[in-house]
């Protein structure tokens, strides 16, 4: 977002603002500060829910914390098993972390578009964006993560040998090597950024919609946020949901060995 | 939309989040989730073997109420039986005793009647007797029986 842009007055300027993150430095050295904060925050709300159930996990008759902690657990251990057939302890909490991390991610969108920045500005913020999903830099951290599990994977089961045989002799054979190589790293590469930009893109088109909708004159905002709301309780749920299930489906794919 | 620093800010919490759901997390909820699936199971199977004892214990009982039921029939049979015999055994003693007694009294009347029949004689020939010697003492007559006493005394002559 160029500086220059909460200069514009009106709608345009409302925009603008509202998806204009709170940063800090220069250049790359930039932060964006609330992505950060929210989704540190987040993910605290995630560890300690499930701390909290795994503190009082008994066999026995589960409480209330313990049962939806252990839903959770079993939706995503029965999609861990639907897709991946390795043997690995790491994926079924990454998957569980991913679930549960863009879930309440996404569910920021939820609140009211403009609560938090007036929060923020009563706390003397100039910009506060509370959506950590709307940020290029946290979808691409999370699905940049997994691109790298994917190529530690990949080398681990399959020997670098292996690995570097697969993107070079698959799926046409030796004759073809430098367009199998360049199909294949195409094929690689197009992973974490599909991942990414899906929820990204979902998401801020959610975002924007719900900033659109608020500069509707007042009687009009409630027959229309009111059934996009509903909606993006679906759409939040489906994007985490497809987030972990396709990390989950790459991981599988490292862990095969052809 | 720029890439920037914020990536690692948020590559870092990511790692942290995974490492700290995978340490100290995903385990005992999964375990307690494991654990319970087996007790359930154990539950289940103990629950179907009662079951199973259930049945066995009531065919059993069956068995041993007919056993029962047959035993305390032959009892009672025998016991029908013992007690008819018993009737009929004392039944016998009755009728022997009174036969007994029967005969007893009848020797009795027997004897008494001839006790009697033996007075009656003794008396009547007692009355004899005295009415004889009456006879005798109020017939005998020198001047009439003259004749007799003669004859006799002729004979002995």
């Amino acid at each position: 977002m160029s500086t220059e842009a909460h200069a514009a007055e009106g709608a345009t300027g409302y925009i603008i603002h509202h998806l204009t993150p709170l940063h800090f430095g220069e250049g790359f050295w930039t932060l964006h500060l609330d992505t950060l904060f929210f989704s540190a925050v987040l993910g605290g709300l995630f560890v300690w829910f499930f701390k909290t159930a795994a503190d009082k996990a008994t066999a026995g008759v589960p409480g209330l914390v313990q049962n939806f902690a252990e839903m959770l657990i079993e939706f995503v251990d029965t999609q861990v098993k639907d897709s991946f057939h390795g043997h690995n302890k790491l994926i079924a909490p990454l998957a569980l972390t991913i679930f549960c991390w863009v879930f309440l991610w996404n569910f920021m969108d939820l609140f009211p578009v403009d609560i938090f920045p007036l929060i923020g500005s009563l706390m003397g913020l100039e910009y506060l964006r509370v959506v950590p999903s709307t940020d290029l830099n946290a979808t691409f951290a999370m699905s940049i993560s997994v691109f790298f599990l994917i190529i530690f994977y990949s080398i681990k089961i399959k020997g670098a040998w292996g690995f570097a045989k697969e993107l070079m002799f698959q799926p046409f054979g030796p004759w073809l090597l430098p367009f199998n190589l360049l199909l294949k790293l195409v094929e690689e590469i197009a992973k974490p950024i599909s991942l990414a930009l899906r929820l990204f893109g979902n998401l801020y088109a959610g975002e924007l919609i719900f900033i659109l909708i608020a500069l509707l004159p007042w009687y009009l905002q409630p027959v229309l946020s009111f059934p996009w709301a509903i909606f993006h309780i679906l759409i939040i749920t489906l994007q985490a949901f497809i987030f972990m299930v396709l990390t989950i489906v790459y991981l599988s794919m490292a862990h095969e060995d052809h | 939309m720029s890439i920037n620093a914020t990536l690692i800010g948020q590559m870092i919490t990511f790692a942290l989040l995974v490492w700290f759901t995978m340490e100290y997390i995903w385990p005992p909820l999964f375990d307690s989730l494991e654990e319970r699936k087996k007790k359930i199971a154990d539950g289940l199977a103990a629950a179907e073997k009662g079951q199973e004892q259930i049945i066995l214990a009531e065919k059993k009982a069956i068995g041993v109420i007919k056993d029962a039921k047959v035993q305390s029939s032959e009892i009672v049979t025998l016991a029908q039986k013992r007690a008819n015999e018993i009737v009929e055994e004392s039944k016998d003693t009755a009728k022997k005793e009174g036969e007994r007694l029967l005969l007893a009294a009848k020797a009795q009347i027997e004897q008494e009647m001839q006790q009697a029949k033996e007075g009656l004689r003794q008396q009547v020939a007692d009355l004899a007797l005295t009415a004889a010697e009456q006879i005798l003492n109020a017939e005998i007559d020198k001047t009439k029986h003259q004749d007799i006493i003669t004859k006799v005394s002729n004979q002995l002559s």
